[in-house]
């Protein structure tokens, strides 16, 4: 039953390690001291993180070319840098790197286009509607110019908003509500 | 060893309640939001005076936030080893948080419902645990406080992209939704490979009782989202709902025809880990993860019950029972309790008293 450390060789394995991906099983046997040691790195190994860089590799695209030799104006990451660690150095970068995130986030989560909640302060109604009022012209040019795929993107957005403004209002009759109790 | 851990340990964590819709399959519920301060540095480009602002501005946002009501926060490089790793037991941080523990801190909530990492991968980790399956309540209080969070906390966020995070797989809704469930019948029956297999096709990943990377012990598997944007949170709620359903069924499915069919082999697998449980003397936490994992699913089909199995050994196993000790059996836990570091043999010694007296076994 007891089993070497994979990594000392020394001491006795005491932490194993195992993720399943895609059915492929991988063990990893590792002492205490080299578990420890080891910590984040053996989990950053296995993520998907990993992967990214492959998955980064894939596109060539002059525009993304012109992306790769510009550095992060506010924290100065490039994006050869972010090939090599998979993970972003600031807000900022998502705009620096553009067009080469944009077709990646495509690839990790097959849509580029959030469709989540935003945060409170930008959902006061005010900006809210003259935003929709802009979508709902979007929409309309789409519908005219028979660009039926970008009109049915804009119609969930469309409708993703208003039901946020919705419950954004509801959320803030029920805190005034709250407050006043 | 820290106060505050002292209540800790009188109760199980919430998610270990044992109670809540389906938790004879489903362990627990879980959601965790990304988010980030638009104006600072992610981990990845941090600087010491970066990392002390932005858990200065964090934890007064937390500290004055009214769903939180005054959270206990605590900062990783404070702790010691133990403490360290009793909150990954806990399930309270995650593992990476706590290996270079400079700039961290978690603040903790009443009950250790809402926790939430400062300087981890993102700049918050936001969570809320709930027993069951129970995906919908931990939204609705994750999605008020991080409403609460977003006045006070200006999150960096692109109507494009949403909630911009470290890493690109977060990008989005910055949320993973994920339950942790007991599998023992596909397991037992080999059918899990082809489950695992088949959610991964359907946009959800599983994992191991501790999160990426860990090994899937006690046939615990943690099920989640894989992708974070291009749907909406409810969006992605309702999937794993969806798909959990299926899974669920398949494991009532598997435990019907393991009753059926296997009765005898079952009981005698069931009270061979109780026997073993109740009088072993030295226990690694693998080992006692498994026979843990049996005698749960002993108590979930009734073979445990006072008139379902033997009545003098069987009396006193239920759910949360069980649970708990799961819970007390791992080795931060066990550390705790005793009041002092272990090494690996000394606590397996522990482990097999511990969980003897627990079940009514000799000294």
């Amino acid at each position: 039953m007891s089993m070497l450390c994979e990594l000392c060789k020394q001491a006795q394995a005491t932490v194993h390690l195992t993720e399943i991906i895609n059915e492929q099983m991988t063990e990893l046997h590792l002492c205490e001291a080299c578990a420890n040691q080891k910590g984040a790195q053996v989990e950053s190994h296995f993520g998907l993180s990993d992967m990214l860089s492959g998955l980064a590799d894939f596109q060539k695209t002059p525009e993304a070319e012109a992306t790769e030799t510009k550095a992060c104006p506010m924290c100065g990451m490039t994006y050869e840098d972010f090939r090599k660690v998979g993970r972003l150095g600031c807000a900022q970068c998502y705009q620096t790197f553009k067009s080469s995130l944009g077709s990646l986030l495509k690839r990790i989560h097959g849509s580029p286009i959030h469709l989540g909640k935003s945060p409170a302060r930008l959902v006061k109604p005010s900006k809210t509607k003259t935003e929709l009022v802009e979508l709902k012209k979007k929409l309309d040019r789409a519908i005219e110019k028979e660009e039926f795929e970008e009109a049915a993107r804009l119609r969930d957005q469309i409708r993703r908003m208003e039901q946020q403004q919705h419950e954004q209002q509801l959320k803030h009759k029920a805190r005034k509500d709250a407050e006043g109790i | 060893m820290l106060k505050a851990f002292d209540e800790f340990l009188k109760h199980p964590s919430e998610w270990l309640r044992g109670a809540g819709p389906v938790s004879d399959i489903v362990m627990s519920s879980r959601i965790r939001l990304a988010r980030n301060l638009e104006k600072f540095p992610f981990a990845t480009r941090a600087t010491a005076a970066s990392q002390v602002e932005v858990f200065k501005v964090v934890k007064d946002g937390l500290m004055h936030s009214v769903t939180l009501k005054q959270p206990l926060i605590l900062e990783i490089r404070e702790l010691d080893e133990v403490d360290r790793q009793f909150l990954v037991e806990r399930h309270l941080v995650s593992r990476e948080h706590i290996v270079h523990a400079d700039h961290k801190a978690v603040a903790i909530g009443q009950g250790e419902v809402i926790s939430v990492m400062i300087n981890e991968e993102d700049h918050l980790r936001i969570q809320v645990m709930q027993s069951g399956m129970n995906l919908r309540d931990a939204w609705s209080i994750i999605d008020a406080l991080d409403d609460e969070l977003s006045e006070a906390l200006p999150y960096a966020y692109s109507t494009d992209w949403g909630y911009l995070t470290c890493c690109p797989t977060n990008t989005g809704t910055g949320m993973r939704a994920s339950v942790m469930v007991h599998l023992p019948s596909l397991v037992l029956t080999k059918q899990i490979n082809k489950v695992l297999h088949t959610i991964t096709k359907l946009g959800l990943t599983a994992r191991g009782l501790y999160g990426e990377g860990t090994e899937a012990s006690g046939n615990f598997f943690q099920i989640s989202n894989q992708v974070s944007l291009g749907r909406s949170e409810e969006e992605l709620i309702e999937n794993i709902e969806r798909i959990l359903k299926e899974v669920i069924h398949q494991e009532q499915a598997g435990r019907e025809s393991l009753l059926s069919n296997s009765r005898t082999q079952l009981e005698d697998r069931v009270w061979r880990a109780f026997g073993i449980l109740k009088h072993a003397k030295t226990m690694s936490s693998n080992e006692a993860l498994d026979l843990l994992s049996a005698v749960r699913l002993g108590v979930d089909l009734g073979l445990m019950a006072p008139n379902g199995g033997s009545p003098s050994s069987g009396n006193g196993m239920d759910r949360t029972k069980v649970n708990e000790l799961f819970l007390f059996s791992q080795p931060a836990h066990l550390q705790k309790l005793e009041g002092k570091a272990l090494t690996a043999k000394e606590r397996d010694t522990k482990r097999a008293q511990l969980i003897r007296s627990k079940l009514g076994g000799q000294g």
